[in-house]
C-alpha cells in the first residue's frame, strides 16, 4: 500500500457509453459491462501503469447525466468529484466518457467537467457505431474547441487505450479554460455564494452552481446551513427578477455552447439515415403488442426448456463423478463418524448442491444475452404501464430481472431510483423472484411430482412458479406502497440504447465468474452448513445400538428441532424430515437439496445407492400413504417462491437500507406470504379433491 | 405562441419543435438535461404496447417519456 500513486483518475460519463469497458481494458479487472443505462452502481477502483510504468490508481463510477443528481448511483459519481467524500480528495483527472455517434447529447456532461477546473481527458468512444451511421468527427476542431485531449476509440476492441494511456501520463496536465458561458448575473451569483459554502474553494463554484438550480424540496433535502439555505433562496430571487430560470438557464446555456460545437465538428456523410436500422426492426417485434409478449415468454420458456434438456447430461457426469467419489471415500477410509461425516455430511450435502452448476450457467447465459443485447432497457420500457399501476416505474423492472440471477446485484441495482421510498420497495420485492438458488429446489420438486413428465411439461411447471414470483412482487409492491411507503407514482425518464450483438466472450467471461462464485459458495458456506447439519442429524446418538436409521434421525437434535416445529408446518402438508430441510435452508435455501440428500442418505445407507429423487418419491407417512404427493410437491414449491431465505441477501439490503428495520421487515413478511401461499396451495387443493 | 400543441398528443412519424416545459422544477431540470431544452426538435417514435409511455428521438438518442409529463411540454409541430 506504501507505493506512491502518481495519479488518481477517474472514468466519468453518461450511462452505458463504455466506462466499465475502458476500465476493464486498463487494469486488466472484469467489472460487469452490459447494453442498458445503470450497470454500475458503485464505485470500483483498480490500478494501471502509465504509458513510462507510473503506477496510477483508476476510478470506475456509475453513469450520470448530469452533476446534479437524481439517484443514489449519480450521487457516488458527483461525491467524488466534488471531494464531499471524506478522506477522498478530487481526482487528479478525470476520463470523461462520450459515445461518439450522439455527441449531441453526451457533450453535455462533458460541458459540467470542464466546470470542475479538474484536467479533463475526452474518450470519444463508440466510433465504429458512429461510422456505421454515416458519422464523421473532426477530431482536430473538437480538440480545438474543447480545449482538452480527445481520444477516438472503441474500447470494446481495445482500439485508443495506449493512446488514452499516454494522454493521462502526461505532464503537465493542464486544466481546461474553455466552458459554456452562462449569463453574467448567474456568473455573479455563483460567485458570491461559492464564497460562503463550506467546499474547498476547487469545487466551490460548481457546489454554488448545484444549489442554485436546485428547486425547493431539493433545496430542503440538501442539508444546507441556515445562513447558506438563505443565501440560494435571495440568490435565485434576484436571479428570477432578472428574468433568468435558475433550473433552465445553465442547461440552456451549456446544450447551446454543445451545439455551436456539433454543427462544428460532426459531419454527415449523405443524408440523415431516415431508413430503418436493424435495431429499430428488432424493436418493432420485440416491443410490439402481441409480439412483444410472445417473444418474452418464448424466450423464458426456451430458457426453462435448456434447463432440463441439454443440461441434464452435464448433471449426470457429475452426479456421477460424486457418487464414485463417495463410493471410494466409502471403501477408504473404515466405517465409522469420520466416514459418515464424509460421505453422509460433505460429499452428499456438497455434491447435492454441485450438480446444478450446469443448469445455472445455462440461466446465467440466457440473461446475460438479455443484458447484452439491450433488452433490459425494452423491458423497463413495456413494463412501465403495469408497474405503474402498482405505483412504481419501469426502471424498477430492471433490478427485478436482475434478481433472477440473484437479489443481491438486484438490491444493488436499485440505486438507479431516483425516489428513496420506491427503492426501498423495489428492495422489498426483489427476492420475490425466483433467484439462481431456487432452482435446484424446483428442479427436485418438479422431477418428484411428475416422475413421467416430458422436458416441456416440466419447464411449463417452472414457468409457473416463475409467474408466481413475478406476481407476488407486483401485489406486495402495490400493498406497499399503498400502506408503509405511500408517495406519488414517479416520472419516468429513460434512455432506450441501441440493440448490439451479444458479445459471446463477454458472456462466456461472465458465467465463468458466477461458476466460480457459485464453487466458492459451495465449498464455504455450504461446506460449513453441510458439516453442521451432519451433526445435527447423528447426535446425539440413540442409546440403544439396535436403533434404525429412522429411529437414530428422530433421535438427534435436527430430528427433534424437525419433530418441535412439525405442529406447525402440519398444515402444509410437510412432515418433520421436510422442516428439517426448510429449518436448514434459512441460510440459503439450495441447502434444502443436500439436507434432502443428507437425510434420505443417513436413512437408507445400507441399501442399494438409489437416486434421492426414487427416495423422496418411495417416502411413506406414518400411515403408509406417500409423503411426497403432487401437492405436498406443489406447497413446498410455493414455499420456496415466497420465502425470504438467503442471508446474504439480508446483510445486502441491511447495507443498502442503512438497519436492520427493514431486512427484519422482509424476512417477517417474507415467511408470513410463504406460509400463508402454501396453506392455502395444500388445504385448498386437499378441499378441491387433489392429493 | 399559437400554433403550439402538447406534445402527448403527437403520433408516431411526427415532429416537434420544443416550445415550453411547464413540469414543475427538478423534473424539469432533468428532462432538459436530458436533452429536451426548448428550440430542441422531438419526433415520435412509438407507443408502448400498453399505450404509455412513448418513445421518442431526441438529439439523435432515443428516451422514453409517460403521456402525463409530455402533457406539460408544449411543441411547436412541424411538417
Ligand atoms: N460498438 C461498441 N460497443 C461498445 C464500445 N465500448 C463499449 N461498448 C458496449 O457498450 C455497452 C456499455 O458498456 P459499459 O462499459 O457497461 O458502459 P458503462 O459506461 O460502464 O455503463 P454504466 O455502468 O451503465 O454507466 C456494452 O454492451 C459494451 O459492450 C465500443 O467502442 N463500440
Ligand atoms: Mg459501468
Amino acid at each position: 500500500m506504501a507505493e506512491a500513486l502518481f495519479r488518481r483518475v477517474a472514468i466519468a460519463g453518461n450511462p452505458n457509453t463504455g466506462k466499465s469497458t475502458i476500465f476493464n481494458a486498463l487494469t486488466g479487472l472484469r467489472q460487469k459491462v452490459g447494453n442498458y443505462p445503470g450497470v454500475t452502481v458503485e464505485k470500483k477502483t483498480g490500478r494501471f501503469f502509465g504509458s513510462h510504468g507510473e503506477a496510477m490508481e483508476l476510478i470506475d463510477l456509475p453513469g450520470s447525466y448530469s452533476l446534479q443528481v437524481r439517484s443514489p448511483d449519480e450521487a457516488v459519481a458527483r461525491d467524488l468529484l466534488l471531494g464531499r467524500v471524506a478522506g477522498e480528495p478530487r481526482p487528479d483527472v478525470i476520463i470523461t466518457v462520450v459515445d461518439a455517434s450522439n455527441l449531441d447529447r453526451h457533450l453535455y456532461i462533458v460541458a459540467q467537467m470542464l466546470e470542475l477546473g479538474i484536467p479533463v481527458v475526452v474518450a470519444l468512444n463508440m466510433v465504429d457505431v458512429a461510422e456505421a451511421r454515416g458519422l464523421t468527427i473532426d477530431l482536430l476542431e473538437l480538440k480545438e474547441r474543447l480545449g482538452v485531449p480527445v481520444i477516438p476509440m472503441v474500447a470494446s476492441n481495445a482500439t485508443g487505450i495506449i493512446e488514452l494511456k499516454q494522454a493521462v501520463s502526461r505532464t503537465p496536465l493542464p486544466k481546461p479554460e474553455r466552458r459554456a458561458q452562462f449569463p453574467i448575473v448567474f456568473e455573479t451569483e455563483i460567485a458570491h455564494l461559492a464564497r460562503l459554502t463550506a467546499a474547498p474553494a476547487e469545487s466551490s463554484r460548481m457546489e454554488a452552481m448545484l444549489y442554485l438550480s436546485l428547486d425547493e424540496q431539493g433545496l430542503r433535502e440538501a442539508n444546507l446551513s441556515p445562513t447558506l439555505y438563505a443565501a440560494v433562496l435571495a440568490g435565485q430571487t434576484r436571479l428570477r427578477g432578472a428574468g433568468i430560470d435558475p433550473i433552465s438557464a445553465p442547461v440552456d446555456a451549456r446544450y447551446d455552447w454543445v451545439a455551436t460545437i456539433c454543427s462544428a465538428v460532426v459531419h454527415r456523410r449523405g443524408e440523415d439515415n431516415e431508413g430503418l436500422t436493424i435495431s429499430d426492426r428488432l424493436d418493432m417485434i420485440l416491443t410490439h403488442k402481441v409480439w412483444g409478449w410472445v417473444a418474452f415468454v418464448a424466450m423464458m420458456s426456451l430458457m426453462f426448456f435448456c434447463i432440463f434438456t441439454v443440461a441434464s447430461y452435464p448433471m449426470d457426469w457429475i452426479d456421477a463423478g460424486v457418487s464414485a467419489l463417495k463410493n471410494w471415500t466409502a471403501d477408504q477410509i473404515p466405517a465409522g463418524n469420520f466416514q459418515s461425516l464424509l460421505v453422509d455430511g460433505v460429499l452428499s450435502g456438497v455434491g447435492g448442491v454441485v450438480v446444478f452448476l450446469p443448469q445455472i450457467l445455462i440461466l446465467f447465459f440466457f440473461l446475460g444475452i438479455l443484458e447484452d443485447s439491450g433488452y433490459m432497457a425494452r423491458a423497463a420500457f413495456i413494463m412501465d404501464r403495469l408497474m405503474s399501476r402498482v405505483g412504481l416505474h419501469g426502471k424498477s423492472f430492471v433490478p427485478m430481472l436482475s434478481s433472477f440471477a440473484c437479489a443481491i446485484p438486484g438490491v444493488m441495482a436499485t440505486r438507479t431510483i431516483e425516489n428513496r421510498k420506491d427503492r426501498l420497495v423495489t428492495i422489498l420485492v426483489a427476492p420475490l423472484m425466483s433467484c439462481s438458488a431456487r432452482l435446484p429446489v424446483y428442479i427436485v420438486m418438479i422431477a418428484v411430482m411428475l416422475p413421467a413428465a416430458g422436458a416441456l411439461q416440466r419447464a411449463g411447471i417452472m414457468l409457473c412458479m416463475y409467474a408466481l414470483g413475478l406476481i407476488a412482487a407486483f401485489v406486495m409492491a402495490w400493498v406497499f406502497k399503498k400502506t408503509l411507503l405511500k408517495s406519488e407514482t414517479p416520472m419516468l425518464l429513460l434512455e432506450l440504447p441501441p440493440y448490439r450483438a451479444p458479445i459471446i466472450r463477454g458472456i462466456a467471461q461472465r458465467m465463468w465468474e458466477r461458476a466460480t462464485i457459485f464453487l466458492r459458495r459451495a465449498g464455504t458456506v455450504i461446506l460449513a452448513l453441510s458439516i453442521v447439519l451432519w451433526a445435527l442429524l447423528t447426535y446425539p446418538k440413540p442409546e440403544n445400538p439396535e436403533a434404525t436409521k429412522s429411529e437414530a434421525l428422530a433421535h438427534s437434535i435436527g430430528g427433534r428441532m424437525g419433530h418441535a416445529i412439525e405442529p406447525v408446518i402440519a398444515p402444509l402438508g410437510f412432515d418433520w424430515k421436510i422442516g428439517i430441510g426448510i429449518v436448514a435452508s434459512f441460510a440459503a435455501r439450495e441447502v434444502f437439496v443436500g439436507t434432502m440428500g443428507q437425510i434420505y442418505n443417513i436413512e437408507e445407507a445400507d441399501e442399494e445407492n438409489e437416486g434421492l429423487r426414487e427416495q423422496m418419491r418411495a417416502e411413506k407417512r406414518p400411515d403408509g400413504s406417500p409423503l411426497f404427493t403432487p401437492l405436498v410437491c406443489l406447497s413446498l414449491m410455493v414455499f420456496y417462491v415466497l420465502a425470504m431465505q438467503c442471508v446474504s441477501t439480508v446483510a445486502i439490503v441491511r447495507r443498502e437500507t442503512g438497519g436492520w428495520t427493514w431486512p427484519l421487515f422482509q424476512i417477517a413478511y417474507m415467511t408470513a406470504l410463504a406460509y400463508l401461499g402454501s396453506l392455502i396451495v395444500y388445504q385448498g387443493g386437499k378441499l378441491l379433491g387433489f392429493q | 405562441m399559437d400554433d403550439s400543441v402538447s406534445l402527448a398528443s403527437l403520433s408516431p412519424g411526427q415532429k416537434g419543435k420544443i416550445t415550453a416545459l411547464d413540469l414543475p422544477g427538478a423534473q424539469k431540470g432533468r428532462v432538459m438535461e436530458m436533452g429536451l431544452t426548448a428550440g430542441t426538435t422531438i419526433e415520435v417514435i412509438k407507443v408502448a404496447p400498453m399505450g404509455d409511455p412513448v418513445q421518442y428521438k431526441v438529439r439523435g438518442g432515443h428516451i422514453s417519456l409517460r403521456k402525463a409529463e409530455a402533457a406539460l411540454i408544449q411543441v411547436q409541430l412541424l411538417t
